[in-house]
């Protein structure tokens, strides 16, 4: 593979992070190249979720300061956070359940659509050509993830290892320029897992897409990322490369056990 | 051989690139190619595959590909392979279609075999596969890909995106604008045209190769039986290796210039069915078979009224709908009833199958049930059975409208001879026979008789009516004493079309008379049972049953019935036979992992049983040891009973 991975584009400096009396992320700080693989473990609750909320803007840290493409980003809302080119996916998949593959993956075009309700509501002119074009977006999609046999189908009919293909193709559809998945393999069966990385690292291939991923699965962890950032109990004990990562005794301790 | 002169008068249309620019010449605009990409079916016009064909065959020819290359062709119907192989033809070329799925290591005896310069293949899988095994192909030259996702990173030279090669063909045709006419001009009808490798199930793949010619006048006798028109609609969802595919996807469409339709992936394919309404249909029986399940399936779970609607005209229909469909005379009466089933029940029906445009669907490659048959065809839908195999281009025999049977396959088709050998092997003639096997005249010799014949494998015979039924492989053919044949598959085939019967195994080679084991389906007996009030302990109890034994004779008599109609297998009537204590299973040796019954080791296994058929016993106890899927041993043991069946006089025979 000859992935060209850039500069910093998003950068985390001391980040802290309270709920009342309780720690959960203290004094965390990374960085994110463009077009890499980011990936970031620990044990259960060691704060991977309250890291990847802090970086798409639902949560907002006490300390700290983030720099997206070199600029100090203020406080700002989760759909300002979308807006700016990050999309995410959920640990518990929260697509709607009755509607279509195709109108979930729509959906994700929401923020790309210029024309007034109105206009989209009559079907009018500039809404139709435009609808179009979005849905052409949306079938590049379906066809990338290999899903053009479920188009039609509701979500909540779908087995779990699809939904999860469906989340990531609603993520796609805003065409991020970081993609944040959150556990992308739990609960899937080993060849669902070999379908999920191939998707992920073609679409960090194919679109330049940087990545950033929260994984349990310590095998696929390793084969897939580029860098990898290691919390446990809210604050860093490891960063770098997998083969670093792996021989950081620290790590080792965290993930054995050894010691608490 | 005057067919093929007779091909050769027709406007100089004896080659398939000349058919393909005829059509792009006379009907430009006609739709030749479908495929739905992005959720949208795109068309290919017959000007635009000829121009595409054109772009493709200069490309290959500037990479350096010469008269009497093979091409493989590996992948999914895509449209692009399909011009792909004209593009070849064009050239003089071969082109050698692979079944897509097997793994590299089976691909490579065929592209080996083939001596194989050049590939096309549909995507970076298929791409995978030949570079695995890239080393062991020192012949393989250029690799041409369809589908470019995935295959940024790949740099090497002799890999080719199918769009670079016809921007590269296009410049080559306006440096050298003559060059691809005096090509296809040069092309003869006695060229081979296509390879396609037989299986390979006994002993090693062979190529057949098989002409322009052949395969012409094999498709001109399918569109003349058919009465098929450029305005067919025709799925190619099977296999491009295989010879059918080959028949109606390629052949046929070339010379009557229909329209192929290439699904969106093989998950979609009846969706894309129904968007489709394909006219012209092909299906192996299983299809047939899982599609009436579901449908089956999803009325039960319908509303009483419409289970009512449902049955009643599911009457109606059996008892009049095929003589309609063959145009038989039926009462005034029906004709309304099924008038107003076809509007409530049958229409709907198809629709919902995606059969609804259908004017003739064709089945072939295994037995379909008499049942099966019948409902698709009572329902208006017009399901015929042919027989063929890759040497005979699938032409062989076809059921021609209007007298249609659930067991034969049906007439020779127009052009073909059928002769039957004293073994009652079927032989076949005619223009549609393989030239030989590739770089195998051994095998070739072999396979042709002195008189031109070529010798099928399948025992078989013409019925009263002409039509051929065929029985069983030759090989597995054996006599009765008395000078009978002996068919055991044939047999035991149409045993297994009851519902209530599993597994049937038949003896009588070399013996005076036919017994059989047979195993019931507890799943369908039990059924029975239960709606009958009769209690039962497991399958051992159950098929001891006095009832069940009465049910089965009655399943035996009337296939006994059924066989004394025709005077080759009358003598194959099943005389005595014992429903066995224990089902067949793989576990126990018995029954091969694909579930074919291993003969040989159930006939030394049960030997005592079979003396007692033969023996003329009422009965006989056995015990035997079973394995349970936990690996336990255990042992079942039971007192079988013997049963006599009825057998009937044959027609025109004394018994």
């Amino acid at each position: 593979m000859s992935r060209k991975i850039g500069d910093v584009i998003l950068d985390l400096q001391n980040i802290s992070l309270r709920f009342g009396g309780v720690k959960a992320l203290t004094d965390i700080s990374f960085d994110i190249r463009e077009h890499e693989v980011r990936a970031i473990i620990g044990p259960n609750g060691a704060g991977k979720s309250s890291m990847l909320n802090v970086i798409n803007g639902v949560y907002h840290p006490q300390e700290g300061k983030i720099f997206y493409r070199g600029e100090e980003r203020r406080k700002m809302e989760p759909h300002m956070a979308a807006s700016t080119g990050i999309a995410r996916t959920f640990q518990n998949i929260a697509l709607f359940k009755g509607m279509s593959v195709l109108d979930n993956i729509m959906t994700g075009r929401n923020l790309k659509m210029k024309t007034n309700i109105l206009l989209q509501a009559l079907w009018l002119g500039p809404a139709q050509k435009e609808e179009i074009e979005h849905r052409r977006k949306v079938e590049e999609i379906i066809d990338f993830l290999e899903i053009q046999h479920i188009r039609k189908t509701p979500v909540g009919r779908l087995p779990y290892g699809l939904q999860k293909r469906v989340d990531l193709g609603r993520a796609l559809a805003m065409e991020p320029q970081i993609l944040l998945l959150d556990e992308p393999m739990a609960g899937m069966n080993v060849e669902e897992k070999q379908d999920m990385c191939r998707f992920i690292l073609d679409v960090n291939d194919q679109f330049g897409t940087t990545i950033v991923l929260i994984e349990h699965d310590m095998g696929v962890v390793m084969d897939i990322s580029d860098r990898v950032v290691v919390l446990d109990y809210g604050k860093k004990i490891g960063d770098g490369v997998p083969d670093e990562v792996r021989s950081n005794p620290e790590v080792i301790k965290a993930y054995l056990g050894a010691g608490h | 051989m005057p067919t093929q002169a007779k091909i050769a008068a027709l406007d100089g249309l004896h080659t398939f690139p000349r058919l393909l620019l005829h059509h792009a010449s006379t009907r430009p605009g006609a739709p030749a190619i479908r495929e739905k990409s992005l959720g949208i079916w795109q068309t290919w016009t017959w000007f635009d595959v000829a121009e595409r064909a054109r772009a493709l065959a200069c490309g290959l020819a500037e990479l350096g590909f010469k008269r009497g290359d093979n091409l493989a062709i590996i992948g999914d119907n895509r449209p692009h392979l399909y011009m792909m192989m004209a593009a070849a033809q064009c050239l003089g070329g071969v082109p050698v279609p692979l079944y897509q799925d097997a793994v590299a290591a089976e691909m490579l005896f065929v592209l080996q075999d083939a001596g194989v310069r050049f590939a096309i293949v549909e995507d970076q899988e298929q791409v995978d596969k030949l570079l695995e095994i890239k080393d062991q192909l020192p012949a393989l030259e250029h690799i041409i890909y369809d589908d470019p996702r995935g295959m940024r990173h790949y740099n090497q030279t002799f890999l080719h995106d199918v769009h670079e090669l016809m921007e590269m063909g296009r410049i080559h045709d306006r440096n050298h604008p003559d060059f691809l006419n005096r090509e296809i001009e040069q092309g003869h009808f006695d060229d081979v045209s296509v390879m396609l490798y037989t299986s390979g199930t006994t002993g090693k793949p062979k190529g057949v190769c098989q002409t322009h010619a052949s395969f012409i006048a094999a498709a001109r006798g399918g569109i003349e039986v058919d009465r098929l028109t450029a305005d067919e609609d025709i799925l190619s969802y099977l296999p491009m290796a295989w010879v059918g595919d080959h028949l109606f996807s390629f052949a046929q469409a070339m010379v009557a210039g229909f329209t192929i339709n290439c699904p969106e992936s093989g998950e979609t394919v009846m969706t894309d069915l129904r968007e489709i309404g394909p006219t012209y249909y092909f299906a192996p029986p299983r299809v047939f078979e899982g599609l009436l399940t579901s449908v089956m399936i999803r009325m039960e779970d319908a509303g009483k009224i419409k289970q009512k609607l449902f049955h009643h005209f599911m009457d109606v229909a059996k008892r009049c709908g095929a003589d309609i469909l063959d145009g038989k005379p039926v009462s005034a009466g029906d004709r309304l009833q099924y008038a107003l089933g076809n509007l409530l029940v049958y229409g709907p029906l198809r629709n919902v199958l995606g059969m609804n445009r259908i004017r003739v669907a064709y089945t072939a490659g295994a037995a379909i049930g008499p049942e099966l048959f019948s409902f698709y065809r009572s329902i208006g839908i017009n399901l015929k059975q042919l027989y063929g195999q890759t040497e005979t281009c699938a032409y062989v025999c076809l059921q021609p409208d209007g007298h249609v049977k659930s067991d034969t396959v049906g007439a020779p088709a127009p052009g073909v001879e059928i002769k039957i050998a004293d073994n009652g092997e079927v032989l076949v003639k005619g223009p549609m026979l393989l030239k030989g096997y590739y770089q195998r005249p051994d095998a070739t010799a072999e396979s042709i008789n002195a008189d031109g014949y070529f010798l099928t494998g399948d025992a078989g015979f013409l019925d009263a009516d002409g039509q051929l039924k065929i029985i069983d492989r030759a090989k597995d053919v054996g006599k009765l004493t008395n000078g009978g044949m002996f068919a055991p598959n044939y047999i035991e085939n149409k045993l297994k079309f009851f519902q209530f019967i599993k597994e049937v195994v038949c003896f009588g080679n070399e013996r005076d008379m036919v017994c059989a084991f047979v195993n019931i389906d507890v799943g369908a007996v039990g059924n029975w049972a239960e709606r009958r009030g009769i209690a039962y302990a497991g399958y051992t109890d159950l098929a001891g049953k006095p009832q069940v034994l009465e049910l089965i004779r009655e399943c035996v008599e009337e296939v006994n019935a059924a066989l004394a109609g025709d005077a080759m297998v009358a003598d194959s009537q099943v005389h005595r036979f014992l429903v066995l204590h224990k089902e067949l299973d793989p576990d126990d040796d018995e029954l091969t992992r694909t579930r074919k019954v291993r003969r040989n080791f159930v006939s030394e296994k049960y030997k005592v049983l079979i003396d007692a058929l033969y023996e003329g016993k009422a009965s006989q106890f056995i015990e035997t040891e079973v394995k349970f899927e936990d690996g336990r041993r255990g042992k079942v043991s039971a007192d079988l009973k013997i049963v006599d069946a009825k057998t009937f006089p044959v027609a025109g025979k004394t018994a």
